[in-house]
């Protein structure tokens, strides 16, 4: 049974870059917030001593411990569904912080294109341009209204970058509020050749920070050491922006957040019109708990968010037979293509770097180039990074080579420092047959049914992936590598190597309540005092990382719920 | 922390600070953590270059003496078993050897330690499986769906190690760490390719995968694992283990080779 406690104004669901600034945002305007986290507290002195590759980078220690939870996986729905029973494709964050804690820090805006997708490749191409079974739809905002979010992000997480660089990109009301990082010889390389080509490559816009910086929070961070340690570990020196070192704390400082850790909410209680509040498990005690609340923000990350609402009976699930329904809906991922070319002749320093340590160009991304005579839409920002490689991961070798014994061993030692690789970010259309729903037949720890997602690889990614290997290929030779070789095809998505934490979908946003889960302020359509927030509200995925757009779509989100808690009820 | 430890040790010290931003104006910002990472480590030197300038053999062993007493011989006391029997090991050890064999560029796996290393894994949660998702159903999975196993890697690696033992009694009549080199790469082919022999519950090539993959973490893992011994490995690889810091040398052309520093070095405090 349930122990019933007092009812909380706000009540927040997973607190790490959509929790966290939200509980900021709430909490500097003077409201009360309760925020759940079913994982552990963090501060920057965990981070301390963290450079361990095995621990963190090959064990996982800051992700999620896939023993008590997973999802199931099939390509398509003639399959059976069988649980990631280890890492893995994607990583999901754990903890205060989430994914938040552990990521590259590479932090770039989504196009104006992509929020008006469907009118504007229908404008540019005509309907056919779009084939069957792929549903893109626009995402019921546009860029002038969500170019201020995105330069609140900014703002907060200091994000290094010069704007003037790259035309390619939607107007900004604003420059970066600190300079591009600093460039390695490699980056450099990439620079001239780009530009060679006829390109406009920019130093790719970072959450490393390049200087000290102090936010309009009052937030002061240190400067990158380019320690090479971004990626699975937490920053030492906070120049990493990080939801412990810069939303949490400014929340935490009003003395109005209450963090409830080791608390995983099992579902949300509702009535009528209204989610009611939700019931948590005290995962060290194995006590629950019914908190009532007035307003409930679900940022709990792109699988979680879908899975809960789906077991709680929240919004019409999606059925893929008829199209119609929306939780579950519009699953995307992260394709690509890219290369590696070696380097006979010269050694780079790549041991160093940073997580967002890189350049890249937009012009082989959106709708900024013509796709009349192209079998794909959209594309991808074509990137070379420096993030600093570890010597157990980095073994590239060239081809033919075996991958053991006295050949590889020398091969290995050889070209340690004498690979770089360029690739393309693609983006990841949304289809009518990709989706996630409960799966039948597997359990989580709390006996609850695990996610099961229905996805594959399409033709459009394939052809897409094959254009972005070749620009790739192309880019690499004009820098000098003596040869060049492309990645491998994309056939069918794999759930074993790791691709990208870029999951996205299932919630999402949209002008009409037929076809979307949460208006363009992330609240619920079905649920007037309910917010889902985070990627789970991209109606498709573009072909750049997702953190800035999710940093952006959560003070939209946040000012959505201030508004509704002033106006006392209905849609914002 | 005292006062002693917060002021700035030396000028290299102090321009890490001012750069990172930590002592910014008497301001701490984002928690101080040069005192934990760059608080220098008495450090005794030995020269051992010096039999390199001399030509005669006993001189030289006359230095390596005179070494020896100023800085006695370690002893690797993590070098011993967890999980291994003593003829598991000595199968995992020739095997990790031929999949990293000694040569002219450096010590290979046995030297290293990985079979060490891949003995403690095992023990401990990687072995066990103790964050993997272990409920059944196991069901025959696709390829793209990845492992579907009810075995532990221990249990993989118990199954695969006898495996390559019985393979090689069978051809070789020998055991497979009495073999010789070559005859040793033939049966971990067999092994990799996974067709010719059975094993149950698994294959050899998932055993092969797990062996492979272990051997490399085993050579360039921190030495804290068992692995690595003396940090060889990342010497080898001219890789620098962990530094707090590349900030001075990011932008420069040409490779730099810094002298290595384990986790072991930032813990002295």
């Amino acid at each position: 049974m349930a122990t019933k406690l007092p009812k909380v104004p706000v009540l927040i669901v997973g607190l790490g870059w959509a929790g966290g600034i939200i509980a900021s945002e709430l909490t500097k305007a003077g409201h009360k917030v309760v925020a759940l986290e079913r994982g552990k507290r963090a501060k920057l002195e965990d981070y301390y001593a963290m450079h361990d590759e095995v621990r963190y980078a090959l064990r996982h220690d800051m992700m999620q411990d896939l023993s008590k939870e997973t999802i199931t996986f099939r390509n398509n729905d003639k399959m059976t569904a069988l649980p990631m029973r280890t890492y893995g494709s994607f990583l999901p964050g754990d903890g205060v912080g989430g994914a938040g804690k552990h990521w590259n820090g590479v932090s770039v805006r989504f196009l104006p294109y992509d929020f008006e997708i469907y009118s504007k490749t229908v404008e540019r191409y005509g309907k056919k341009k779009i084939p069957a079974g792929m549903t893109i739809q626009d995402w019921g905002i546009k860029w002038e209204e969500i170019e201020p979010y995105f330069d609140k992000y900014e703002k907060m997480a200091g994000i290094s970058g010069d704007a003037e660089q790259n035309p390619m990109i939607g107007k900004r009301s604003n420059p970066y509020p600190t300079p591009p990082m600093k460039q390695t010889p490699s980056m450099k390389l990439f620079m001239e050749a780009a530009k060679k080509l006829g390109y406009n490559p920019y130093n790719g816009p970072s959450a490393n920070l390049s200087q000290p910086y102090k936010n309009p929070d009052g937030i002061e961070r240190a400067a990158c050491q380019y320690c090479a340690y971004c990626e699975r570990f937490g920053c030492e020196y906070g120049a990493k922006a990080d939801p412990v070192v810069t939303v949490i704390p400014v929340a935490e400082k009003t003395g109005k957040l209450e963090t409830r850790t080791h608390s995983n909410v099992l579902r949300v209680l509702h009535k009528g019109k209204k989610a009611t509040g939700v019931v948590y498990l005290n995962t060290l005690t194995g006590e629950e708990f019914e908190q009532p609340a007035d307003l409930v923000i679900m940022t709990s990350y792109v699988l979680n968010n879908v899975k809960l609402l789906l077991i709680s009976q929240m919004g019409k699930p999606y059925d893929p037979a008829t199209g119609t329904g929306v939780i579950g809906k519009n699953y995307a991922y992260q394709t690509g293509g890219g290369a590696t070319g070696f380097f006979e002749d010269k050694e780079f320093n790549s041991y160093m770097g940073a997580g967002a340590l890189g350049v890249c160009l937009d012009d082989f991304n959106g709708d900024n180039f013509d796709h009349s005579d192209l079998k794909f839409i959209h594309g991808g920002n074509i990137r070379h990074a420096q993030s600093g490689s570890r010597p157990i991961a980095n073994n590239t070798v060239p081809s033919g080579t075996p991958s053991w014994g006295a050949e590889f061993k020398k091969a290995s030692l050889k070209y340690s420092y004498r690979t770089l690789s360029v690739s393309g970010q693609g983006s990841n259309m949304p289809w009518r047959h990709h989706y996630l729903d409960l799966d039948p037949t597997y359990k989580d720890v709390y006996g609850l049914p695990l996610l099961r997602m229905t996805y594959d690889f399409e033709e459009q990614d394939r052809e897409m992936g094959k254009f972005l290997a070749a620009k790739s290929s192309e880019i690499l030779k004009e820098m000098g590598a003596t040869s060049t070789v492309p990645g491998r095809d994309l056939t069918s998505y794999n759930i074993t190597p790791y691709q990208s934490t870029h999951n996205t979908g299932g919630v999402i946003m949209g002008a009409d309540p037929k076809s979307s889960a949460v208006n363009n302020y992330l609240q619920m359509w079905d649920y007037e005092n309910m917010f889902v927030v985070g990627a789970s509200a991209f109606a498709h995925n573009s072909g750049y990382n997702p953190t800035a757009t999710v940093g952006a779509l959560a003070y939209r989100a946040a000012e959505g719920a201030l508004k509704y808690l002033k106006q006392g009820g209905s849609l914002v | 922390m005292s006062e002693q430890d917060a002021k700035p040790q030396n000028a290299a010290r102090r321009t890490f600070l001012k750069q990172s931003g930590i002592a910014l104006g008497g301001v701490v910002v984002g928690g101080v953590v040069g005192g934990v990472l760059l608080r220098p480590k008495p450090q005794v030197k030995v020269e051992t270059k010096v039999e390199t300038k001399v030509e005669e053999k006993v001189v030289e062993k006359v230095v390596e003496k005179e070494v020896e007493k100023i800085v006695p011989q370690p002893v690797y006391y993590h070098q011993a078993l967890m999980f291994f029997s003593l003829e598991q090991f000595a199968i995992a050890e020739a095997a990790a050897e031929r999949i990293f064999p000694q040569d002219d560029s450096g010590p290979g796996a046995k030297e290293l330690g990985a079979a060490f290393y891949i003995d403690h894994q095992l023990a401990g949660p990687w072995g066990n499986n103790s964050r993997d998702y272990m409920m059944g159903p196991f069901p025959k999975a696709e390829p793209t769906q990845g492992m579907q196993t009810r075995l532990t890697r221990k249990e993989i690696f118990a199954i695969g190690l006898q495996g390559l033992q019985d393979y090689s009694m069978q051809k070789y009549k020998k055991g497979f760490a009495d073999l010789s080199a070559a005859e040793q790469d033939e049966v971990l082919k067999v092994f990799e390719a996974g067709e010719a022999v059975q094993l149950e519950g698994t294959s050899t090539s998932a055993f092969f995968g797990l062996l492979r993959t272990g051997t490399l973490e085993g050579i360039y893992s921190d030495p804290l694992y068992g692995g690595n011994k003396d940090m060889q490995g990342w010497k080898m690889k001219r890789y620098p283990g962990n530094q707090p810091s590349y900030f001075n040398d990011i932008e420069k052309d040409g490779f730099i080779v810094i002298e290595p520093k384990s986790l072991h070095d930032h813990l002295n405090h």
